[in-house]
């Protein structure tokens, strides 16, 4: 297992048909997670975070225009599968997803055990009651009290609801789920208790995650790697103990400038300009008209540099 | 769910009526149905004069006499066979017999009857009985007729009788046996004299076998709850079978149409594409199509049978505007987030449509059902009136039809239209009263409004 990834993502590329043109969302994504790894995908909004997610589970909306790379998941080329199988053998079994706004993620119909159990008894083929007996156990893993079972999703709170939707995605125990923001919009406190409850999964389940999210300061307390995102590509990855008290990329700098400190004295930094519009982009270094050390060089593409283990898409580390 | 629904229709009064007219069409329904079996109803309905003949025609119902504040007579019958008309037999010495029939009878009404008539039995091989009449009234008079030869299924009609007609001084017999002459009444305000007439029938018999019975039959001119029809029919009969007739497919109708439409609508936006284009332009050929000229059409031309016009209602109904209506809804459920996590966790096309899509619909369906219950059962008696009515089944727009066709206004029989109409009014109302209340209570939009 050790040699084996359990995801390796390559040269993935996801480009919506609009009337204004393609829409490249995202756009030649490489990167691989290990087995009981964490990797935290950082970026703004709007940057193909979301639909990179997407882009790796194939739920992929009705205006695809160009849909290709590879994404090997547990050795397996999962690309190559049709759509049925993909739905029966990857889809809730190898790696589920916790949705963007994942409180709405519920049907409002169904009560929440109801809900959990939904995915067990698609893929496990449990029968109602083995599914809710499950259910319960994976409340309990998220600390969801077990008579939450038989209310409707209107009556649990946001955190609730939060720890329901991951709930569900654990119910398949697979190896890798993917949370898309899994604590916007909620309190401080509720985004705190939701990350202690990923932690101990990922410690007592030995999941993987790939957590997507723009919250800097949180996502730390759980991750192993962190990719930067902007602009539809993968700008910088490393392991998260060499990335945050020193990032490589200029805009990974501008983003870790960006949080606010508690203790140093130190106003938080800002990015001049906007992030390119993903329909016209710019030619070369995507990041150059807003980067402060841009130079000759950033005319042209930048390929990813190796430094130090650590990999990143500028010229100045060529 | 539908706990909380029903405590909360109790709040609006007219709701209460709506549910109240509802439930009684329905133990009405289920009266009728447990009362007068299916073939039983049939048989009071097109069995013919045999079934009938205890009838008056086009009577109205007996409860006028509250309203009008007279005392007219209803039907009441004499019968020698099953003794409540006396009947003596003397045996003569040459072989022949006396058959003696005493019809004893008390007349307390404030009208003439409508008819009479004696259904003879009569047993005989080659030599026909003889028979002779005579009417005592209640003052002393007596009229001698009759004396004529029976075959063994002879009816006497009194009234076509001219002879007896002149001897009561040219009117006519049913009213000149009974009205009180010395009375002055200005002519056609005559009043029937109150009292006990008698009818003694005598019957002369030529052979040892040979027997006679007769049924007096006297016709009043009010019957039952709901009065009779040009034919003689009971119209209870079929303001009762009516019921079931109406609500079954009412609700038949309703329920197939929505529910039809609605997975269809499902079914549609969810694949979008072709099946969705499909899908919107069938409907939209369909709306421009002559709904109830189809309908006529087949029931002219194929099957007049309430199935079959039920299957053609229900056909025709689902590529309405409804279609579109819930089209709009789904493609706003549709992108929803936890459609798209059902996607996500691996929820096939059509756990999706039938678990997660229809039920977001189920409140507005449950309104727009009920309230569309009435326009079935008005379709179901309009098709009727129009004459493509079941031809077995009795139903209420057939009477409206019978009606129509006997001129039933003209002539003044108001209570053969009134009675259908007043029950296809109360089924508009009570269910319109219901869905009514059922969409403030169900649509999110209309709530504590």
């Amino acid at each position: 297992m050790a040699d084996e990834k359990l995801l390796e993502v390559k040269k993935l590329v996801l480009h919506f048909a609009t009337t204004q043109g393609p829409v490249q969302a995202v756009d030649g994504v490489d990167f691989d997670l290990d087995y009981n790894r964490a990797v935290v995908i950082l970026g703004e909004s709007g940057c193909g975070k979301t639909s990179l997610a997407k882009a790796i589970l194939r739920l992929l909306p009705r205006n695809v225009k160009t849909y290709s790379g590879e994404v090997w998941l547990g050795g397996k080329d999962v690309m190559s599968l049709d759509e049925e199988e993909f739905r029966q053998n990857v889809r809730w079994v190898a790696m589920s997803l916790v949705p963007q706004a994942a409180m709405n993620a519920l049907n409002p119909v169904l009560r929440v055990g109801d809900q959990v159990a939904e995915p067990a008894m698609i893929h496990l083929g449990m029968k109602k009651e083995d599914a809710l007996q499950l259910s319960l156990k994976m409340f309990q893993h998220v600390g969801v009290p077990a008579d939450f079972i038989s209310r409707y999703p209107f009556e649990l709170s946001g955190g609730m609801r939060q720890r329901v939707a991951i709930a569900m995605a654990l119910v398949t125990s697979p190896n890798l789920i993917i949370l898309d923001e899994p604590t916007s919009a909620l309190d401080l406190l509720t985004q705190a208790n939701i990350f202690n409850v990923l932690k101990r999964i990922k410690k007592e389940l030995g999941t993987s995650f790939i957590l997507i999210t723009h919250d800097i300061a949180t996502s730390s307390e759980l991750a192993d790697i962190v990719a930067v995102m902007y602009a539809g590509q993968i700008v910088e990855v490393g392991e998260a103990g060499k990335f945050f008290p020193a990032p490589l990329h200029p805009y990974s700098q501008k983003l870790m400038a960006s949080v606010p400190r508690l203790r140093a004295n130190q106003d938080p930094d800002f990015i001049i300009g906007q992030p390119p519009s993903l329909i016209a982009l710019p030619s070369g270094c995507r990041f150059a008209e807003r980067c402060a050390e841009r130079f000759e060089r950033c005319k042209q593409d930048p390929p990813m540099f190796e430094k130090n283990g650590r990999k990143v898409r500028c010229w100045k580390y060529a | 769910m539908f706990k909380k629904s029903f405590r909360e229709i109790t709040r609006y009064p007219s709701a209460i009526v709506g549910l109240a007219v509802v439930l009684l069409m329905f133990v009405v329904a289920i009266y009728a149905v447990i009362k007068i079996p299916y073939r039983e109803a049939i048989r009071l309905w097109r069995g013919g004069e045999d079934v009938w003949y205890h009838n008056p025609r086009n009577a109205s119902p007996a409860w006028m006499n509250f309203f009008w504040g007279k005392n007219l007579p209803e039907s009441f019958f004499l019968n020698s066979a099953d003794g409540t008309a006396e009947k003596t037999v003397v045996e003569n010495p040459d072989g022949t017999r006396q058959i003696t029939i005493n019809y004893t009878f008390d007349f307390p009404y404030d009208g003439f009857p409508q008819e009479l008539i004696l259904y003879f039995d009569v047993a005989f091989a080659e030599k026909q009985p003889f028979i002779a009449m005579e009417w005592l009234t209640p003052d002393g008079r007596r009229f001698q007729f009759g004396n004529i030869g029976v075959t063994a299924q002879q009816t006497y009609r009194f009234s076509q009788d001219q002879k007896l007609s002149r001897k009561v001084g040219g009117m006519a017999p049913q009213k000149g046996l009974f009205w009180d002459v010395f009375s002055d009444a200005r002519p056609g305000e005559e009043m029937p004299l109150k009292g006990t007439y008698q009818l003694i029938l005598t019957g002369t018999t030529f052979e040892p076998d040979s027997d006679i019975d007769a049924e007096l039959v006297v016709h009043g001119q009010v019957a039952g709850l709901a009065g009779t029809d040009h034919q003689r029919r009971d119209l209870s009969v079929a303001l009762l079978w009516g019921t079931p007739v109406a609500l079954i497919f009412g609700l038949v109708a309703a329920l197939g149409t929505s529910v039809l439409t609605m997975i269809i609508a499902a079914i549609g936006t969810w694949y979008g594409g072709w099946v969705d284009e499909m899908i919107q332009r069938i409907t939209e050929v369909n709306l421009v199509l002559p709904f109830l000229s189809i309908l006529i059409m087949v029931g002219t031309f194929y099957s007049r049978s309430i199935w079959t016009i039920l299957g053609m209602t229900i056909l025709l109904s689902i590529f309405t505007g409804s279609i579109k209506a819930y089209r709009a809804i789904f493609l706003q459920v549709k992108e929803s987030t936890y459609i798209e996590a059902a996607r996500a966790y691996g929820a096939g096309n059509g756990r999706i449509i039938f678990h997660y899509l229809i039920p977001r619909m189920i409140p507005l369906l449950i309104p727009g059902l009920v309230s569309s219950i009435p326009i079935f059962v008005f379709l179901e008696a309009s098709l009727a009136v129009l004459g493509i009515g079941d031809p077995v089944l009795p139903t209420w727009g057939k009477i409206i039809f019978d009606a129509q066709t006997q001129d039933a206004l003209y002539k003044g029989f108001y209570y053969w239209i009134l009675e259908p109409a007043a029950l296809l009014m109360a089924t508009g109302l009570g269910f319109a009263m219901l869905g009514f209340a059922l969409d403030r209570i169900f649509n999110p939009r209309l709530r504590g409004i």
